[in-house]
């Protein structure tokens, strides 16, 4: 709670930086934002560019799940309608890269839309295994389709070029992930504050006084469907010619599972939960794998064993977070703000 | 104290006393089970109308089907508005589109938001800016939730519920959450509101607030209520007529006087406490 502070009009109380902390903070994360890859090394940067494509699949997915409580086991597939559809347009169509990436946004819209309609008649557990029938039919496809997708073979996309520079570098396509992830967590947070964003929440919480409110259960649901395909759609998107190379294997079951895990343990129906969770889930696997490298020396046994603990580690975090911290660590991150801006008066 | 609304609260098409909603032979079964069988009623603009019975009688079901959460077998509801509409076969958004508003017997708020943000969500069906304004925001879709704060915060003072504004629901006692679901329904400009025990399981002193308010919004906007309520003191006193139900017919109708003496009533509330409340004098306040 801010407590001395008072708005003089509604514009400033509805405004989303109300204290001078949090613009420092905000022109703070800007500024590193526009310095880390001019000191970062190439290692950084690639995990840069995996967070920022993991925090715009990671919005995407809180969109249904956190925001509108339709839960979704379809992420790694609608990625993969993203990717394959941005592949496929510039690798057989000549479509500029640039321009089939909003194209194959909203093709995955579409079918984001087509596999929510189960939504309107189910709920929870059910609506979760509707939506892992769109995952194993869209893989299916995407396998067996080999004149289209190339099938089980990865399908090789042409290098994005812009003015004739060579886009895919981690350097230069850190400013086309990072500049869609602004752009997608600013209208993330503006949908929130108006009455479409409300309505999402209300199914979540509520649906039957939301309809009785005259929510159009009908309509936002399948409308959180598409905005969340959507900007899913657009990792899938970017992933495709950032790595010029689409493969089946990136967008399992597991890919579903991962993004799940990363909104839950960064926080459901929380934008800045979206980055912590991205941020965490894919760091954490590097830092294992470094961890593993280093103690290789010793244990040589461990190299092989890196999977299973990784996987060991990822299934405990995710209970440690049910169990300890439902809010993820979006709260954490909220606790420790709310304990330095009362500091250091607090105690 | 001063209340000018920065919008109408009321968004009724009606003079006082016309007909505004018509419930004809309304049946609803589920199952074996009859809930409403042939139930009448006709209620009027600006009017407070009681529905009681013994639990079980249906009168949560009446509700439902006018909020087109059920939908009866036999019968139709009409709602007059701009013209006349059958709410029979409508969904609930849609029906609550045409301006009937209601609260619900155990709180269903939107758990996780702010009291703000349930009132602000009340009032969706009156925001316009498309899906496209709402994601740039700046602009037309922050000129109109400013406008609808303003009109939020009239009916936050209406119901004296300030402090709690940036309160999350689920954090609030049960009394505030009853009251703040009032708001949300209010939110919507109701041409008509639908209570579901609005008093249930509250002390004296906020069973007398939530009376005043319920008075308030009808005497000084006009908003027509349908209160359903087991506190006979309550009913008697604000009602301007009261229709009782048993086993799912309606078996009396009148002022809260005629209600009372009605022997039908009379029986059967007879085993039950409330024997002893309508037995009790009254005074309209
Ligand atoms: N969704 C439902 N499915 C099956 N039966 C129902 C349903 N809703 C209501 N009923 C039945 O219909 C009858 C009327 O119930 P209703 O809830 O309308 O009563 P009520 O008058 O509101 O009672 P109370 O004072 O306890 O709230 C009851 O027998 C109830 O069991
Ligand atoms: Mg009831």
């Amino acid at each position: 709670m801010i407590s001395g502070i008072y708005y003089t009009s509604y514009e400033q109380d509805m405004a989303l930086r109300k204290t001078p902390a949090q613009r420092i903070r905000l022109a703070i994360l800007i500024l590193l934002l526009l310095s880390f890859p001019f000191f970062a090394s190439r290692y950084y940067l690639t995990l840069a560019n995996q967070i920022g494509i993991a925090v715009i699949g990671a919005i995407g997915l809180n969109i249904l799940v956190g925001y509108t409580g339709q839960i979704s086991l379809g992420q790694g597939a609608f990625m993969a309608v993203g990717a394959y559809t941005a592949g496929i347009l510039t690798a057989h169509y000549g479509v500029p890269w640039w321009a089939s990436i909003p194209v194959a946004a909203l093709f995955t819209a579409l079918v984001g839309t087509f596999f929510g309609l189960p939504s309107l008649r189910l709920k929870g557990l059910y609506l979760a295994i509707a939506t892992l029938a769109a995952q194993v039919i869209i893989l299916w496809i995407v396998t067996h389709w080999k004149a289209v997708t190339g099938g089980v073979e990865a399908l090789v996309v042409p290098t994005p070029k812009l003015f004739g520079v060579k886009m895919n570098t981690d350097f230069n396509f850190y400013w086309v992930i990072w500049g869609t992830a602004v752009l997608i967590t600013i209208m993330t947070v503006n949908l929130f504050r108006t009455h479409y964003g409300r309505a999402f929440v209300a199914i979540r919480d509520q649906d039957i006084a939301a309809s009785v409110m005259g929510i159009d259960l009908f309509r936002y649901k399948l409308l959180a469907f598409a905005i969340s395909s959507f900007v899913v759609g657009l990792a899938g998107a970017l992933l495709a010619h950032y790595r010029t190379i689409v493969n089946w294997e990136r967008f399992t079951m597991d890919v579903s599972v991962t993004y799940l895990a990363m909104i839950i343990i960064g926080g459901l129906g929380s934008v800045t939960g979206s980055y912590l969770g991205a941020a965490f889930m894919t760091l954490l696997p590097a830092l294992i794998t470094n961890l593993g490298r280093a103690m290789k020396a010793s244990f040589p046994a461990i190299e092989g064993l890196i999977p299973f603990i990784q996987l060991a580690i990822f299934g405990l975090v995710i209970i440690i977070f049910l169990i300890f911290e439902s809010e993820g660590l979006n709260k954490i991150w909220k606790d420790i703000k709310d304990y330095f801006r009362l500091w250091p008066f607090s105690y | 104290m001063q209340r000018g609304f920065s919008s109408q609260l009321n968004s009724s098409s009606l003079r006082p006393g016309e007909l505004q909603l018509s419930v004809e032979h309304l049946q609803l079964n589920f199952g074996g089970v009859t809930a409403l069988l042939g139930v009448d009623l006709q209620i009027r603009q600006g009017e407070i109308f009681a529905i009681i019975g013994p639990n079980g009688a249906g009168k949560t079901s009446l509700l439902n089907c006018i909020s087109g959460l059920y939908h009866p077998q036999r019968g139709r509801i009409l709602f007059y508005h701009n013209g006349e509409h059958d709410l029979t076969h409508l969904r609930p958004h849609q029906i609550a589109r045409l301006g009937v508003a209601r609260t619900f017997q155990n709180i269903e708020l939107f758990r996780h938001m702010t009291v703000l943000d349930n009132l602000l969500a009340g009032a969706h069906i009156h925001m316009k800016s498309n899906l496209l304004a709402s994601l740039i925001y700046w602009g037309m879709a922050q000129r109109e939730q400013i406008q609808f704060r303003r009109f939020i915060e009239d009916i936050i003072e209406l119901l004296e519920i300030q402090a709690i504004r940036n309160k999350v629901v689920a954090t609030l006692p049960y009394g505030l959450q009853k009251r703040v679901e009032l708001g949300r329904a209010l939110a919507l400009r109701p041409a008509i509101l639908l209570l579901d025990e609005p008093m249930a399981g509250m002390n004296t002193e906020e069973k007398e607030d939530m009376a005043r308010f319920i008075l308030d919004v009808n005497e000084e906007y006009g908003v027509t209520i349908v209160l359903i309520e087991h506190d006979m003191g309550v009913v008697m006193d604000i009602s301007d007529r009261v229709a009782v139900l048993n086993f799912g017919q309606k078996i009396a109708e009148g002022t809260p006087d005629e209600v009372r003496n009605n022997p039908l009533v009379i029986e059967a509330y007879l085993g039950e406490e409330h024997a002893a409340l309508l037995s009790r004098p009254f005074s309209k306040s």
